[in-house]
């Protein structure tokens, strides 16, 4: 028991698990028929690549790649305020966020 | 122990993840979505990246997400359909991933020499100084045009998002 | 000590901290209603008990025996999981809220007067006022009626502005005691008493009156509880509420000024350090030792509650922009000056 208290976790289990959410990531983004939800894939994607880098960083004992992170969540920040504002736009033009309803010019 | 925390975690953070793909309202995607991420926060606490753990629960969770949840419950857009588009994406895009997911597994799971974390874990440095000591030190030395400029792309956004999202004046007509 | 001693130590610290808080919320609520009731010149709850000392009790009672309405149209899951949201995080704050003299320890350097020494304390509470959002924003939008979105659009609108003030006017602080956990800025204000507290001899003067501001429109409390005025918005997010769940955002809205109050304390006013202090002896008894500090952070956590009851019975309230332009274009520019300020005068002396 207390074997099991003591374990550590090999830095693989981190990566494995940042590489099945930035997938889970593009899967979301490629099946949801939802403007706003296929935003909040491309979060979950940008979510996963932040974990790999937490863990490099962790690995190599470099503050860099934690200083990156910070950097990706500062621009996934703006890019969430303006991408929802475009959101609102365009539901103001079509009345409507199904993806496959917006995808001509001209109706 | 670390063990323990990091399955109960990852176990969250990926129930999030499906749960997400899975639900057919957008405001039960989010909240899946805000699971996800303060799931991760305690990840990365585990990683021994504390300041990153808070910026993810105060940005993130605390900030884009209220953000994303604001205009799920303003626009009330309902829940999705399913589109013959849409089908044609599943059958297609689904094998897809699994196949980049199966290769990228492969790669992350034969890599020898990584290491592991344990309990306590933080970045090494002088021994007394605190992760947010050694970020500081480097983000407003070295990094510090970055950091400036990171400030102006937020303004950008700022006044971006204002302007796109503003409601515009109905023309008049002469003679009304 | 071994896992499962700490385990169980901290577990009995959770306990005790958690009734002692959730007492405290229900004593507040007579206060203020004691408070406000003598400010207008009337008595208050005085029949139940003497002074009125049992009110909490009974109003406790017929919270739970009162019937639970939820309406049909509402979306249940967000309907049933907002009031914990919101009460949750109004008392998982006082988890890293160091009360007592970290002097006093246990076996190898446990603290018995904080449940929690993280290196980030600062950081844990304005993550947790941050995720307070949800609590309000899914209640009003899950129940379903004009009235309940509106005041929580709003309310979760001016609770997400403040939050900026907030912030920033806590860094004038963590300039001048050069950490973010919480011990640590209560220990650089204990040298010589009243005068060296962030206040007085700290000169954050500036930054606590912005931080009051903040923190009362934070917590929704008078002048800036618009969205929840009963003459404005008929109750505003807790409209659809009854019993037990109204309940618990009372209880929130009460224990935030508790956490408010503490993080105020402790930030500003020195904490669990006397104001006398190196004028007054130590005391050589170990359980005065360690009863005295709690007492002084009782005390001004004290006063900081009967700061905001006087604020509530005394001020009318703001009007939706007024509030909104206050927070915007002047709290935070003057937030900002105060960094600026406090990190020139650092600098320089």
């Amino acid at each position: 028991m207390s074997h099991l208290l003591q374990q550590e976790v090999p830095l693989n289990l981190y990566l494995l698990l940042s590489a099945i959410l930035f997938c889970l990531g593009v899967v979301g983004f490629l099946i949801k028929r939802n403007l706003i939800t296929v935003f909040m894939s491309i979060e979950l994607m940008l979510n996963g690549v932040n974990l790999s880098f937490v863990t490099f960083a962790h690995q190599w004992h470099a503050v860099k790649g934690q200083i990156f992170v910070f950097f990706v969540m500062m621009v996934a920040a703006a890019e969430a305020a303006v991408g929802l504002a475009i959101i609102i736009a365009v539901f103001r033009a079509r009345a409507t966020l199904a993806v496959d309803r917006i995808d001509l010019m001209k109706l | 122990m670390h063990l323990i925390l990091f399955i109960l975690f990852a176990a969250f953070c990926l129930a999030g993840a499906v749960n997400l793909l899975f639900q057919t309202h957008p405001i039960n995607s989010a909240l899946s979505l805000i699971v996800v991420m303060v799931s991760l926060a305690v990840l990365y606490l585990l990683l021994g990246a504390e300041f990153l753990a808070a910026a993810q629960v105060i940005v993130y969770a605390g900030a884009i997400m209220v953000l994303f949840t604001f205009v799920v419950m303003l626009l009330n857009a309902g829940r999705e359909e399913r589109t013959r588009g849409s089908r044609a994406y599943i059958v297609v895009g689904f094998p897809a991933v699994v196949i980049l997911l199966a290769i990228a597994a492969t790669v992350v799971l034969h890599i020898n020499g990584l290491g592991g974390s344990a309990f306590g874990d933080s970045l090494s440095g002088a021994p007394g100084s605190t992760n947010l000591e050694q970020l500081s030190e480097v983000l407003f030395t070295k990094l510090l045009l970055p950091f400036e400029v990171t400030s102006v792309l937020i303004l950008v956004a700022i006044l971006g998002a204002v302007a796109l999202a503003r409601h515009t004046e109905p023309e008049r007509t002469a003679g009304k | 000590m071994t896992i499962l001693q700490f385990f169980l130590w901290s577990l009995l610290k959770v306990i005790v901290v958690t009734v002692v808080t959730l007492m405290s919320v229900a004593y507040t609520v007579l206060l203020e209603r004691k408070l406000v009731g003598r400010i207008q010149n009337r008595w208050g709850p005085s029949r139940v008990g003497p002074f009125g000392l049992l009110q909490p009790l009974v109003d406790g009672a017929k919270s739970f025996l009162k019937e639970d309405i939820i309406p049909t149209a509402v979306y249940r899951p967000l309907y049933l999981l907002a009031p914990v949201i919101a009460l949750s995080c109004a008392l998982i704050s006082v988890a890293v809220v160091p009360f007592g003299s970290p002097a006093i320890n246990g076996p190898g350097g446990f603290h018995f007067f904080e449940i929690s020494d993280i290196n980030i304390g600062l950081l844990v509470i304005l993550g947790i006022t941050s995720i307070g959002v949800y609590g309000i924003a899914l209640a009003g939008w899950s129940s379903n009626n004009k009235y309940s979105l509106l005041g929580s659009l709003r309310s979760s609108a001016q609770l997400v502005s403040y939050e900026l003030a907030l912030g920033l006017s806590l860094v004038g602080v963590v300039l001048r005691a050069q950490s973010l956990n919480l011990r640590e800025i209560v220990e650089s204000q204990a040298k010589h008493g009243l005068l060296s507290w962030n206040l007085f001899g700290g000169f954050q003067f500036v930054a606590f009156f912005i931080y009051l501001m903040a923190a009362y429109a934070e917590t929704n409390r008078s002048p800036f509880d618009l969205p929840e005025a009963e003459s404005e918005l008929a109750a505003g997010y807790h409209t659809e509420y009854s019993s037990m769940k109204f309940a618990m955002f009372f209880m929130a809205e009460y224990a935030n000024m508790i956490t408010v109050g503490c993080v105020a304390t402790l930030l500003f006013l020195g904490g669990w350090t006397s104001p006398f202090g190196s004028l007054l002896p130590e005391p050589h008894n170990i359980v005065l030792q360690a009863l005295l500090p709690i007492f002084w952070f009782v005390l001004k956590v004290f006063s900081f509650l009967f700061l905001y009851v006087w604020v509530r019975g005394t001020l009318p309230r703001f009007r939706y922009d007024q509030l909104m332009n206050f927070g915007w274009r002047y709290l935070m520019p003057l937030a900002i000056l105060n960094i600026l300020a406090t990190s020139l005068w650092l600098a320089y002396m």
